[in-house]
């Protein structure tokens, strides 16, 4: 049996470059317009959520020139969701990381998903988007490699799956980043922490969470979340990962 | 409640090649610097770096990429240059017959000391691993951020232009 083609681009937006991978049966037209539209509300998204961009409506919010009436109403959906994910997470998620308004722990992974239902909702189901390292797929299997937070440049693993999300926190490149809200420390028990799920902004945003919460809280509470999994590395090297996780590592890797 | 389980290095897959090249050899002074090559196609490729190429850059619409041609023969296809926090990262791949049998590092950052440690590890083992994933078909990449990350979205990018699948 012969796969169908993959149609590829890469976007540089929102800081970072957002990759598509999409299949398709035949020659199906229109993806043009399609990944168009996609892409614009992209640059959106961005224009209204950048915390770099000075007149971007969160920039504003926050310095109270506007007030979140005045805002694009996901703005005040995303605040939600953050709010959310702070009480999912027993308040190791935040939206005022350093003390400032900055939801991007959010609205990253909430932007690849948009994306990718964008695409799926005009017909185009069996994709893969990722922006900065987080993945979101349709349809499959898609096989995404895990990078190994010790060693640049390799991978760590392979996890192939349908309709999967791949979130990935890690301090290997950026140092340690991502701040314990409980203490205002950066977190450091762990080289680098990925979680699988069904939904990619919240798989990012729990991934940002757990990340923080070093090893074994982080493997514990992902173990309680129906459809999670988490692969924790440690810097050690050590590599642990709950149950779960085995049904998207390939035959022959484990 | 703590039924996560504890199952050691073995998942560790054996895809992973480690050959060690060193590209920091020379006073690399600048960002566009040396290629450094890897594959199995020497003949190709082994002239001086090529100006950026930016055709399919940030401007462009995705319409305008190139069609998937599948039957070319000998393709040298250069991948946008990526910003990174640390500089420009710019690959280009030499493909023959549609799979990659070369990949050269046309521009990767080296002004600091830290880059150097950062690039003299990662950038050839990502060469062997970019001609590794071919093979093993990985389809995108987690949790890469900044540096090597710019590698592979290079590499991605060239992989888009030459309308891999």
């Amino acid at each position: 049996m012969t796969e169908p083609p993959v149609f590829r681009h890469a976007e540089p937006v929102m800081g970072t470059v957002f990759s598509f991978a999409i299949r398709r049966p035949g020659d199906t037209p229109g993806l043009g317009d399609v990944l168009r539209a996609v892409l614009a509300r992209l640059h959106r998204i961005d224009e209204v959520f950048s915390t770099y961009r000075p007149d971007s409506q969160i920039s504003r919010l926050e310095r109270a020139e506007l007030t979140l009436a005045q805002c694009d109403p996901e703005v005040a959906e995303v605040l939600a969701r953050c709010r959310e994910v702070a009480a999912e997470t027993d308040g190791w998620f935040t939206d005022r990381p350093a003390g400032r308004l900055d939801p991007s722990g959010w609205v990253k992974g909430w932007a690849v998903e948009e994306a990718s239902r964008a695409l799926a909702a005009a017909g185009w189901t069996d994709h893969s988007v990722t922006g900065g390292g987080d993945v979101q797929t349709s349809g499959g299997p898609w096989r995404i490699g895990i990078a190994h937070p010790l060693r640049p440049g390799t991978l760590l693993t392979v996890l192939t799956g349908h309709d999967f999300a791949v979130a990935t926190s890690g301090t290997a490149e950026r140092g340690p980043h991502i701040l314990d809200p409980h203490t205002g420390r950066p977190a450091t028990g762990l080289a680098s922490l990925t979680l699988t799920g069904r939904r990619l902004s919240r798989t990012d945003a729990w991934a940002t969470a757990a990340f923080a919460m070093g090893p074994s809280r982080a493997l514990a509470w992902a173990a309680t979340r129906p459809g999670t999994e988490a692969l924790a590395v440690l810097p050690d090297g050590t590599t642990r990962h709950t149950p779960g996780l085995s049904a998207y590592l390939a035959p022959g890797q484990h | 409640m703590r039924r996560a389980v504890v199952t050691g290095t073995a998942t560790v897959a054996g895809i992973v090649l480690l050959l060690s090249l060193k590209p920091h050899d020379g006073p690399g002074n600048s960002t566009v610097a040396k290629v450094i090559s890897s594959g199995t196609s020497p003949s190709a490729a082994a002239s001086a770096p090529s100006s950026p190429s930016t055709a399919t850059g940030s401007g462009s619409s995705p319409a305008a990429a190139p069609s998937p041609s599948a039957s070319a023969a000998s393709r040298v296809v250069t991948g946008n240059a990526i910003d990174t926090r640390y500089g420009p990262v710019q690959v280009r791949v030499t493909l023959d017959s549609g799979k990659i049998t070369k990949v050269d590092v046309l521009q990767y950052p080296a002004e600091s000391h830290r880059d150097r440690e950062i690039n003299t590890y990662a950038l050839p083992e990502l060469n062997q691993e970019a001609l590794a994933a071919q093979n093993a078909r990985i389809d995108a990449v987690s949790g890469a951020t900044y540096t090597s990350d710019g590698y592979t979205r290079s590499l991605q990018s060239a992989l888009d232009q030459a309308g891999l699948t």
